[in-house]
């Protein structure tokens, strides 16, 4: 009887202490969605009703779409959604081409200098982008890519970010079995089919984690489009609400351009949420 | 047997060849773009160029008046430490905290939801998510302001505020970063068999002492690394800095980052702009190399 009642009191504590954990991480929760479920509902209100910021005042009293209608008006927002989406799809298959084929070549084929080219290309990896920022705004006008997009894929696929995904693939493809391509030379294959058609479908974790990583930080990408590109029908989304926020003195309308920048990427977040989560698991420490 | 050497040996010239051939795409483009980006930048750094006309070469002066004149900088390098001392060690606890939070129930299909809201902040651009805080801390209007309203309190003017500027910085980038770190923490918190925990039970512990005796040195490797990303990303505050408060006010948000893209695109002092580029650099390096010397003294690999 006394045994059945401490149990029944430990059942009672455990209980307690649940329900304490879940209400800590519901406000965790709370905190970290409100401020983005807060100005996606803003900017469907009228100003008036936005100046009135009680935390209380949540949902649109008089939801309106005069904010979206300003927004297009001010700036091709349409469009540069669009960009930024193009740019973190053409990008990060640009990177993820250059930096497996780099890889495997400097992870499974001998060749004099290997070491050297590979030593190289990690050691960029601690030099941070504001120094090359300057050269390579330069070396763009010299190439007269200004305003072109070429400027922000060479920008992206031959710089930093980049090696660190030379360094990824590499360490990824050293895991594969020698003996599964082993078997395909000498059958007769090239080395070239034995890339594409057995170490690229063996290395889908690989792809999928520098892909995500990739389209972050392209999505991302402030400074060198905002110098390189000036033409608004062609800036990505992050440029143009910098220009937003120069011109347009209304709240409401700045929350609504923000909104819809931030909600395709929390889309895209929540239906690959699985690879985003496991997208850092091993940053290139060694793993753990 | 002549015959195969001879085979053997064309396949391996033909694997060299293949070598060279997948490698030079991206050896070309890294020779432009950052082999030889980083020696353009340090060539002008020795240099006084406007971008319009061509650098002329001033030897070291632009790193000596970085270091005799320039008051800025070494304002601007303090203010750039203080996100750096504020950041770190808060975004370290904050994110090991909620990594062991939503660990707990690994299975359960609720903290897998509060795993996929709290990552949420990390993954939005920082200019999108910093005009949105820059509303959220408006003094008059804006949400924490309010929500002090409501018990009576009155909060500061936050970013028009020279002395609060920096802490609401701090709040909405820590709000931000979280996240990313908590998942660098969960994965190494995941690689710790739960033997470990059982057998420390038996003996008595409680959690408390488990997770300073176990989880702790146990995720030794996992904390080092994002202390490493976590000193660099807080010493490269930038885009935060330029939508919310531009440097201000009076300039007590300009971080070194900020300093470098005003002296290059503002003021068009390429040259000088390079040197100071090239000095924080070094001072990041030395950083990052302490931190890896400390962690090699204290036995780790």
């Amino acid at each position: 009887m006394k045994r059945n009642g401490n149990r029944m009191g430990m059942n009672r504590r455990k209980k307690s202490a649940n329900l304490l954990y879940h209400i800590l991480m519901i406000l965790l929760s709370i905190i970290m969605v409100y401020p983005f479920l807060w100005s996606a509902l803003s900017s469907f209100k009228p100003v008036s009703e936005l100046y009135v910021g009680s935390p209380l005042n949540f949902l649109p009293q008089n939801p309106t779409m005069e904010n979206f209608n300003r927004l297009f008006e001010i700036l091709p927002f349409g469009k540069m959604l669009f960009n930024s989406i193009f740019l973190s799809v053409v990008i990060p298959i640009g990177m993820i081409i250059v930096s497996s084929f780099t890889a495997y070549a400097l992870a499974r084929l001998d060749f004099k200098g290997r070491n050297i080219i590979f030593i190289l290309f990690i050691a960029v990896m601690m030099v941070p982008s504001h120094v090359t920022t300057i050269p390579n705004y330069k070396t763009i006008i010299e190439l007269k890519l200004i305003n072109s997009y070429w400027a922000l894929f060479l920008t992206s696929v031959f710089t930093a970010a980049n090696s660190f995904n030379i360094f990824f693939f590499r360490q990824y493809f050293l895991t594969i079995p020698k003996d599964l391509e082993n078997a395909a030379v000498i059958d007769g294959c090239s080395r070239f089919r034995v890339f594409i058609q057995i170490i690229m479908p063996n290395s889908k974790p690989a792809i999928a984690t520098t892909a995500i990583l990739s389209f972050r930080s392209v999505w991302n990408q402030f400074l060198f489009p905002m110098l390189v590109i000036s033409d608004y029908d062609r800036l990505p989304i992050t440029v143009g609400l910098k220009y937003l926020k120069e011109w347009e003195p209304n709240w409401a309308v700045l929350l609504a351009g923000s909104s819809l920048s931030i909600i395709p990427i929390v889309i895209v977040y929540l239906i690959f949420q699985k690879y985003f989560l496991q997208s850092n698991l091993s940053s290139g420490f060694g793993g753990t | 047997m002549i015959r195969t050497k001879r085979k053997k040996l064309s396949l391996k010239a033909n694997e060299a060849l293949l070598g060279w051939f997948f490698v030079l795409p991206a050896l070309i483009g890294f020779s432009i773009f950052t082999f030889g980006a980083i020696i353009r930048s340090l060539y002008y750094s020795l240099t006084d160029w406007d971008l319009l006309t061509d650098p002329k070469f001033v030897g070291l002066k632009n790193f000596i008046n970085i270091f005799t004149s320039d008051k800025y900088f070494f304002r601007y390098m303090g203010n750039t430490l203080f996100f750096v001392i504020t950041l770190v060690p808060i975004v370290l606890a904050l994110s090991l905290l909620l990594a062991v939070l939503v660990n707990k129930k690994s299975k359960g299909f609720s903290s897998k939801i509060y795993r996929v809201i709290l990552f949420l902040p990390s993954i939005t651009s920082t200019v999108a998510v910093s005009m949105v805080w820059m509303w959220i801390l408006n003094p008059d209007m804006g949400l924490v302001n309010n929500l002090f309203a409501i018990f009576g309190l009155e909060g500061p003017a936050w970013l028009n505020d020279p002395s609060w500027a920096k802490p609401a910085l701090v709040i909405m980038r820590v709000w931000q970063m979280c996240g990313y770190y908590m998942i660098m923490f969960l994965t190494g918190l995941q690689t710790i068999p739960d033997s470990l925990y059982e057998a420390a039970e038996i003996d008595g512990a409680n959690k408390v002492q488990s997770f300073f005796s176990i989880t702790i040195p146990m995720l030794a490797n996992t904390t080092f690394a994002v202390v490493i990303m976590l000193v660099i990303e807080a010493f490269n505050m930038f885009e935060s800095v330029f939508i919310m408060t531009s440097g201000g006010p009076l300039g007590s948000t300009s971080t070194m980052m900020y300093y470098i893209y005003e002296k290059s695109f503002i003021e068009y002092r390429m040259g000088y702009a390079s040197a100071l580029a090239w000095i924080f650099f070094i001072i990041i390096f030395v950083i990052t190399l302490i931190q890896y010397k400390f962690r090699n003294e204290r036995g780790g690999e």
